[in-house]
């Protein structure tokens, strides 16, 4: 009947809030890049990645909001493991992860200070992280020699260098194309048209050339699959350092809300043994 | 007998009660027990109520959270606030549960304006703003702009790039003002930037001057419902009918009738809530923005400023206008309007179920317009044609209610009977 149109059309939406979500989740990502596929509750992996980052990160980036106590909790670690095998700077147990470079040294050095990578997981996101530590290649242009695909003009040199070998990007140059416009000749557009030069989809512009791929040339002590799990482990730890909660809410989360479809299955029942006398 | 002792100890203690308490009796019955609401309430009569059930969340969880953030925008760290560092190390990760407190407030934030907005497309699809309820949609707009003023001031508190710019594009907004505009900024920020001091009044009114306000407002919101009664889904007026007693004859008692019914919509409600707290609390970057996990930084402008989804329909409509008091004016227009329905809708019957084509379409093409704007404002604003549909949409929304008089009153109308018919 079309008078309960509405009604339906709100239980619908109901619905649809709850199924449209995960398509709409995708929307605000940006733009698509090879998933990191990583597993914040793989401890292993993230154990793996903490060994990495203390080796290879800490040394210029700090992670204020993580205390070594509470890396020893979540990763299944003891006080001496942490203390011996991640602390390099004689922290106290309790203390939050504090790079030994001196920042303002650290803003001469590279032109910026390295960012805190707390909350790196979060703010970019895993697959992000996972895509820039596999894409820096060879530019002489740059002050460090290495520039990136993902990150084009970042300041960091490839730390991973050794494992992953070293990348040399091909590039092509930009093609012309007719683009509609409105505007004079003096602005270059001319009967409507107006001759553009763009990089072909799905290819990123750096520098005004068009990236085609990058390749390893001189090979490191890892091959591409072993280095893809090497960044990986690096991306879980830095997603669980986003956000050690992630751990516990998913754990937790399956539980209330079993709860609350039971809780509301027998508010359900009582609403409808108090409404019998109204039908 | 046991269950007589206890009878009469329940009766003892009424008597007692109400012998001290003797004004109390009545206003629960007004307002519980003796309240009748039609009994044909649908899926779309759970949203007051459900908003009711968010307010009291974000207080309660919002004391919490006050117990240990600072609004203090001095160095936690080089680049880091103290502000953002008690929300990020502090609340996240050192306070037993602080996270799922600081997520249930988050996401409540979230969950308050689609249920708030829900609730006022019921109003306009069901005619409950027409007389007699003048009064319940006006102090139901005056806590639909508090709650916007609230929102946008807690978003500002975790002092991240988000809170920062956001803040800075909103309240130079107010520097479109002729004349006066600049000092208005300066002395809205109490600086030349948003600062300390903006941080500081912020946490001051999003903690104590707005909820009160908020509270009043919807103490007064139910009172004058209650003092007219609700509408219903077929826009009928039950208290033309009543019994020898004065009841309602298709009228039923708030108190259980309702509030069993609500207790499952709570329970519907906050299962999805759950689901998004503990599942996907950023909800994708829509509930708690990416570029709000990095701290603010008054020297690196985010690539896209935009505010969180529930504005978005109005800030697309500042955007698409191309004057930048117009803008303002048009925006602020967008919400000023809304005050007006009551007046607006001057067609005889209330509820769509009773009303013509035209009013369909016209309602259907207004929460098009509304969503589609609000798809708009989330973008990056740099599309040419989206543009030009913006200003369409924006046409729709104004022409939507300045035409109102018109097309109500036109529209054809289905007689309206006197009795609730079959209901669900």
């Amino acid at each position: 009947m079309i008078k309960n149109a509405m009604t339906k059309l709100g239980l619908s939406l109901a619905v649809a809030l709850t199924s449209i979500a995960p398509a709409a989740l995708a929307n605000s990502e940006g733009g698509k890049m090879p998933s990191a596929n990583t597993r914040p509750d793989n401890i292993a992996s993230v154990q793996r990645g903490a060994k990495l980052f203390f080796n290879y990160c800490v040394g210029c980036h700090s992670l204020q909001f993580v205390r070594y106590s509470r890396l020893a909790d979540d990763l299944g670690l003891t006080e001496d493991q942490v203390m011996q095998n991640l602390n390099f700077t004689g922290a106290k147990f309790g203390d939050t992860v504090v790079s030994s470079m001196p920042a303002a040294d650290a803003a001469t050095w590279f032109g910026k200070a390295p960012p805190d990578l707390s909350l790196e997981g979060r703010s970019k996101g895993p697959d992000w992280v996972y895509n820039y530590l596999k894409s820096f290649y060879i530019d002489h242009s740059r002050p460090l020699g290495w520039n990136n695909a993902v990150f084009p003009g970042a300041s960091m040199p490839n730390v991973l260098w050794e494992m992953q070998g070293s990348q040399h990007a091909a590039f092509e140059p930009k093609q012309k194309k007719q683009e509609k416009c409105s505007g004079t000749p003096a602005e270059g557009c001319n009967n409507g048209q107006r001759e553009i030069e763009v990089c072909a989809p799905g290819r990123t512009e750096i520098d005004g050339k068009c990236l085609v791929h990058l390749e390893v040339e001189t090979a490191g002590t890892q091959n591409a699959q072993q280095f893809d799990e090497t960044v990986r482990d690096v991306t879980a730890f830095l997603q669980y350092a986003a956000e050690p909660a992630a751990l516990q809410r998913q754990k937790l989360g399956a539980w209330v809300v079993l709860y609350l479809a039971f809780f509301t299955f027998l508010a359900w029942l009582l609403k409808k043994e108090y409404w019998k006398d109204v039908h | 007998m046991a269950t007589s002792r206890i009878q009469s100890a329940v009766a003892g203690l009424q008597e007692w009660f109400n012998y001290r308490a003797a004004a109390f009796g009545p206003v629960y019955r007004k307002h519980m027990s003796e309240y009748w609401a039609p009994k044909n309430f649908n899926i779309w009569y759970y949203f007051g109520s459900l908003a009711l059930l968010v307010l009291v969340n974000q207080i309660v969880t919002g004391i919490f959270l006050t117990m240990h953030f600072k609004p203090s925008a001095a160095d936690f760290a080089p680049g880091i606030s103290q502000a953002f560092a008690s929300v990020e190390l502090t609340i996240m990760r050192d306070v037993e549960w602080g996270w799922l407190i600081r997520y249930m407030h988050s996401t409540g934030a979230s969950a308050f304006f689609i249920v708030v907005y829900l609730h006022m497309f019921r109003g306009l699809l069901y005619g409950s703003a027409q007389k007699p309820r003048e009064l319940v949609w006006l102090l139901g707009m005056l806590i639909y702009l508090v709650l916007m003023a609230e929102a946008f001031m807690g978003y500002v508190l975790p002092w991240g790039q988000m809170s920062f710019w956001g803040a800075k594009v909103i309240i130079s907004l107010f520097g479109a003002i002729p004349m006066v505009g600049d000092s208005l900024v300066e002395w809205i920020m109490g600086d030349y930037l948003p600062a300390d001091a903006t941080l500081n009044r912020f946490f001051a009114l999003h903690v104590i001057a707005l909820p009160l306000v908020l509270l009043l407002l919807v103490v007064l919101h139910l009172a004058a419902l209650h003092e007219v009664g609700s509408n219903n889904p077929e826009g009928i007026d039950i208290k033309k009918k009543k019994d020898a007693n004065g009841k309602p004859l298709d009228g039923i008692a708030f108190h259980p009738y309702y509030t069993v019914k609500d207790l499952f919509g709570v329970g519907f409600f906050l299962t999805i809530c759950a689901f998004v707290l503990f599942f996907e609390p950023t909800f994708g970057g829509w509930f708690l923005e990416h570029d709000n996990f990095v701290a603010a930084n008054k020297l690196v402008t985010p690539e896209h400023i935009k505010p969180v989804w529930y504005y978005t329909p109005y800030y697309a409509m500042l955007r698409v206008v191309p004057d930048k008091l117009l803008g303002v004016l048009t925006m602020f227009g967008a919400i000023a309007i809304l005050f007006l329905v009551p007046w607006l809708d001057r067609s005889p019957v209330k509820s769509y179920r009773y009303r013509g084509w035209i009013s369909k379409v016209a309602l259907a093409l207004f929460a098009l317009s509304f969503v589609w704007l609000g798809k708009i404002g989330a973008g990056p604003g740099t599309d040419p044609v989206e543009t030009i549909i913006g200003r369409v949409l924006t046409f729709i929304y104004f022409a939507f209610f300045i035409t109102m008089p018109l097309w109500t009153k036109s529209d054809s109308t289905k007689p309206v009977p006197e009795r609730v018919p079959a209901h669900d």
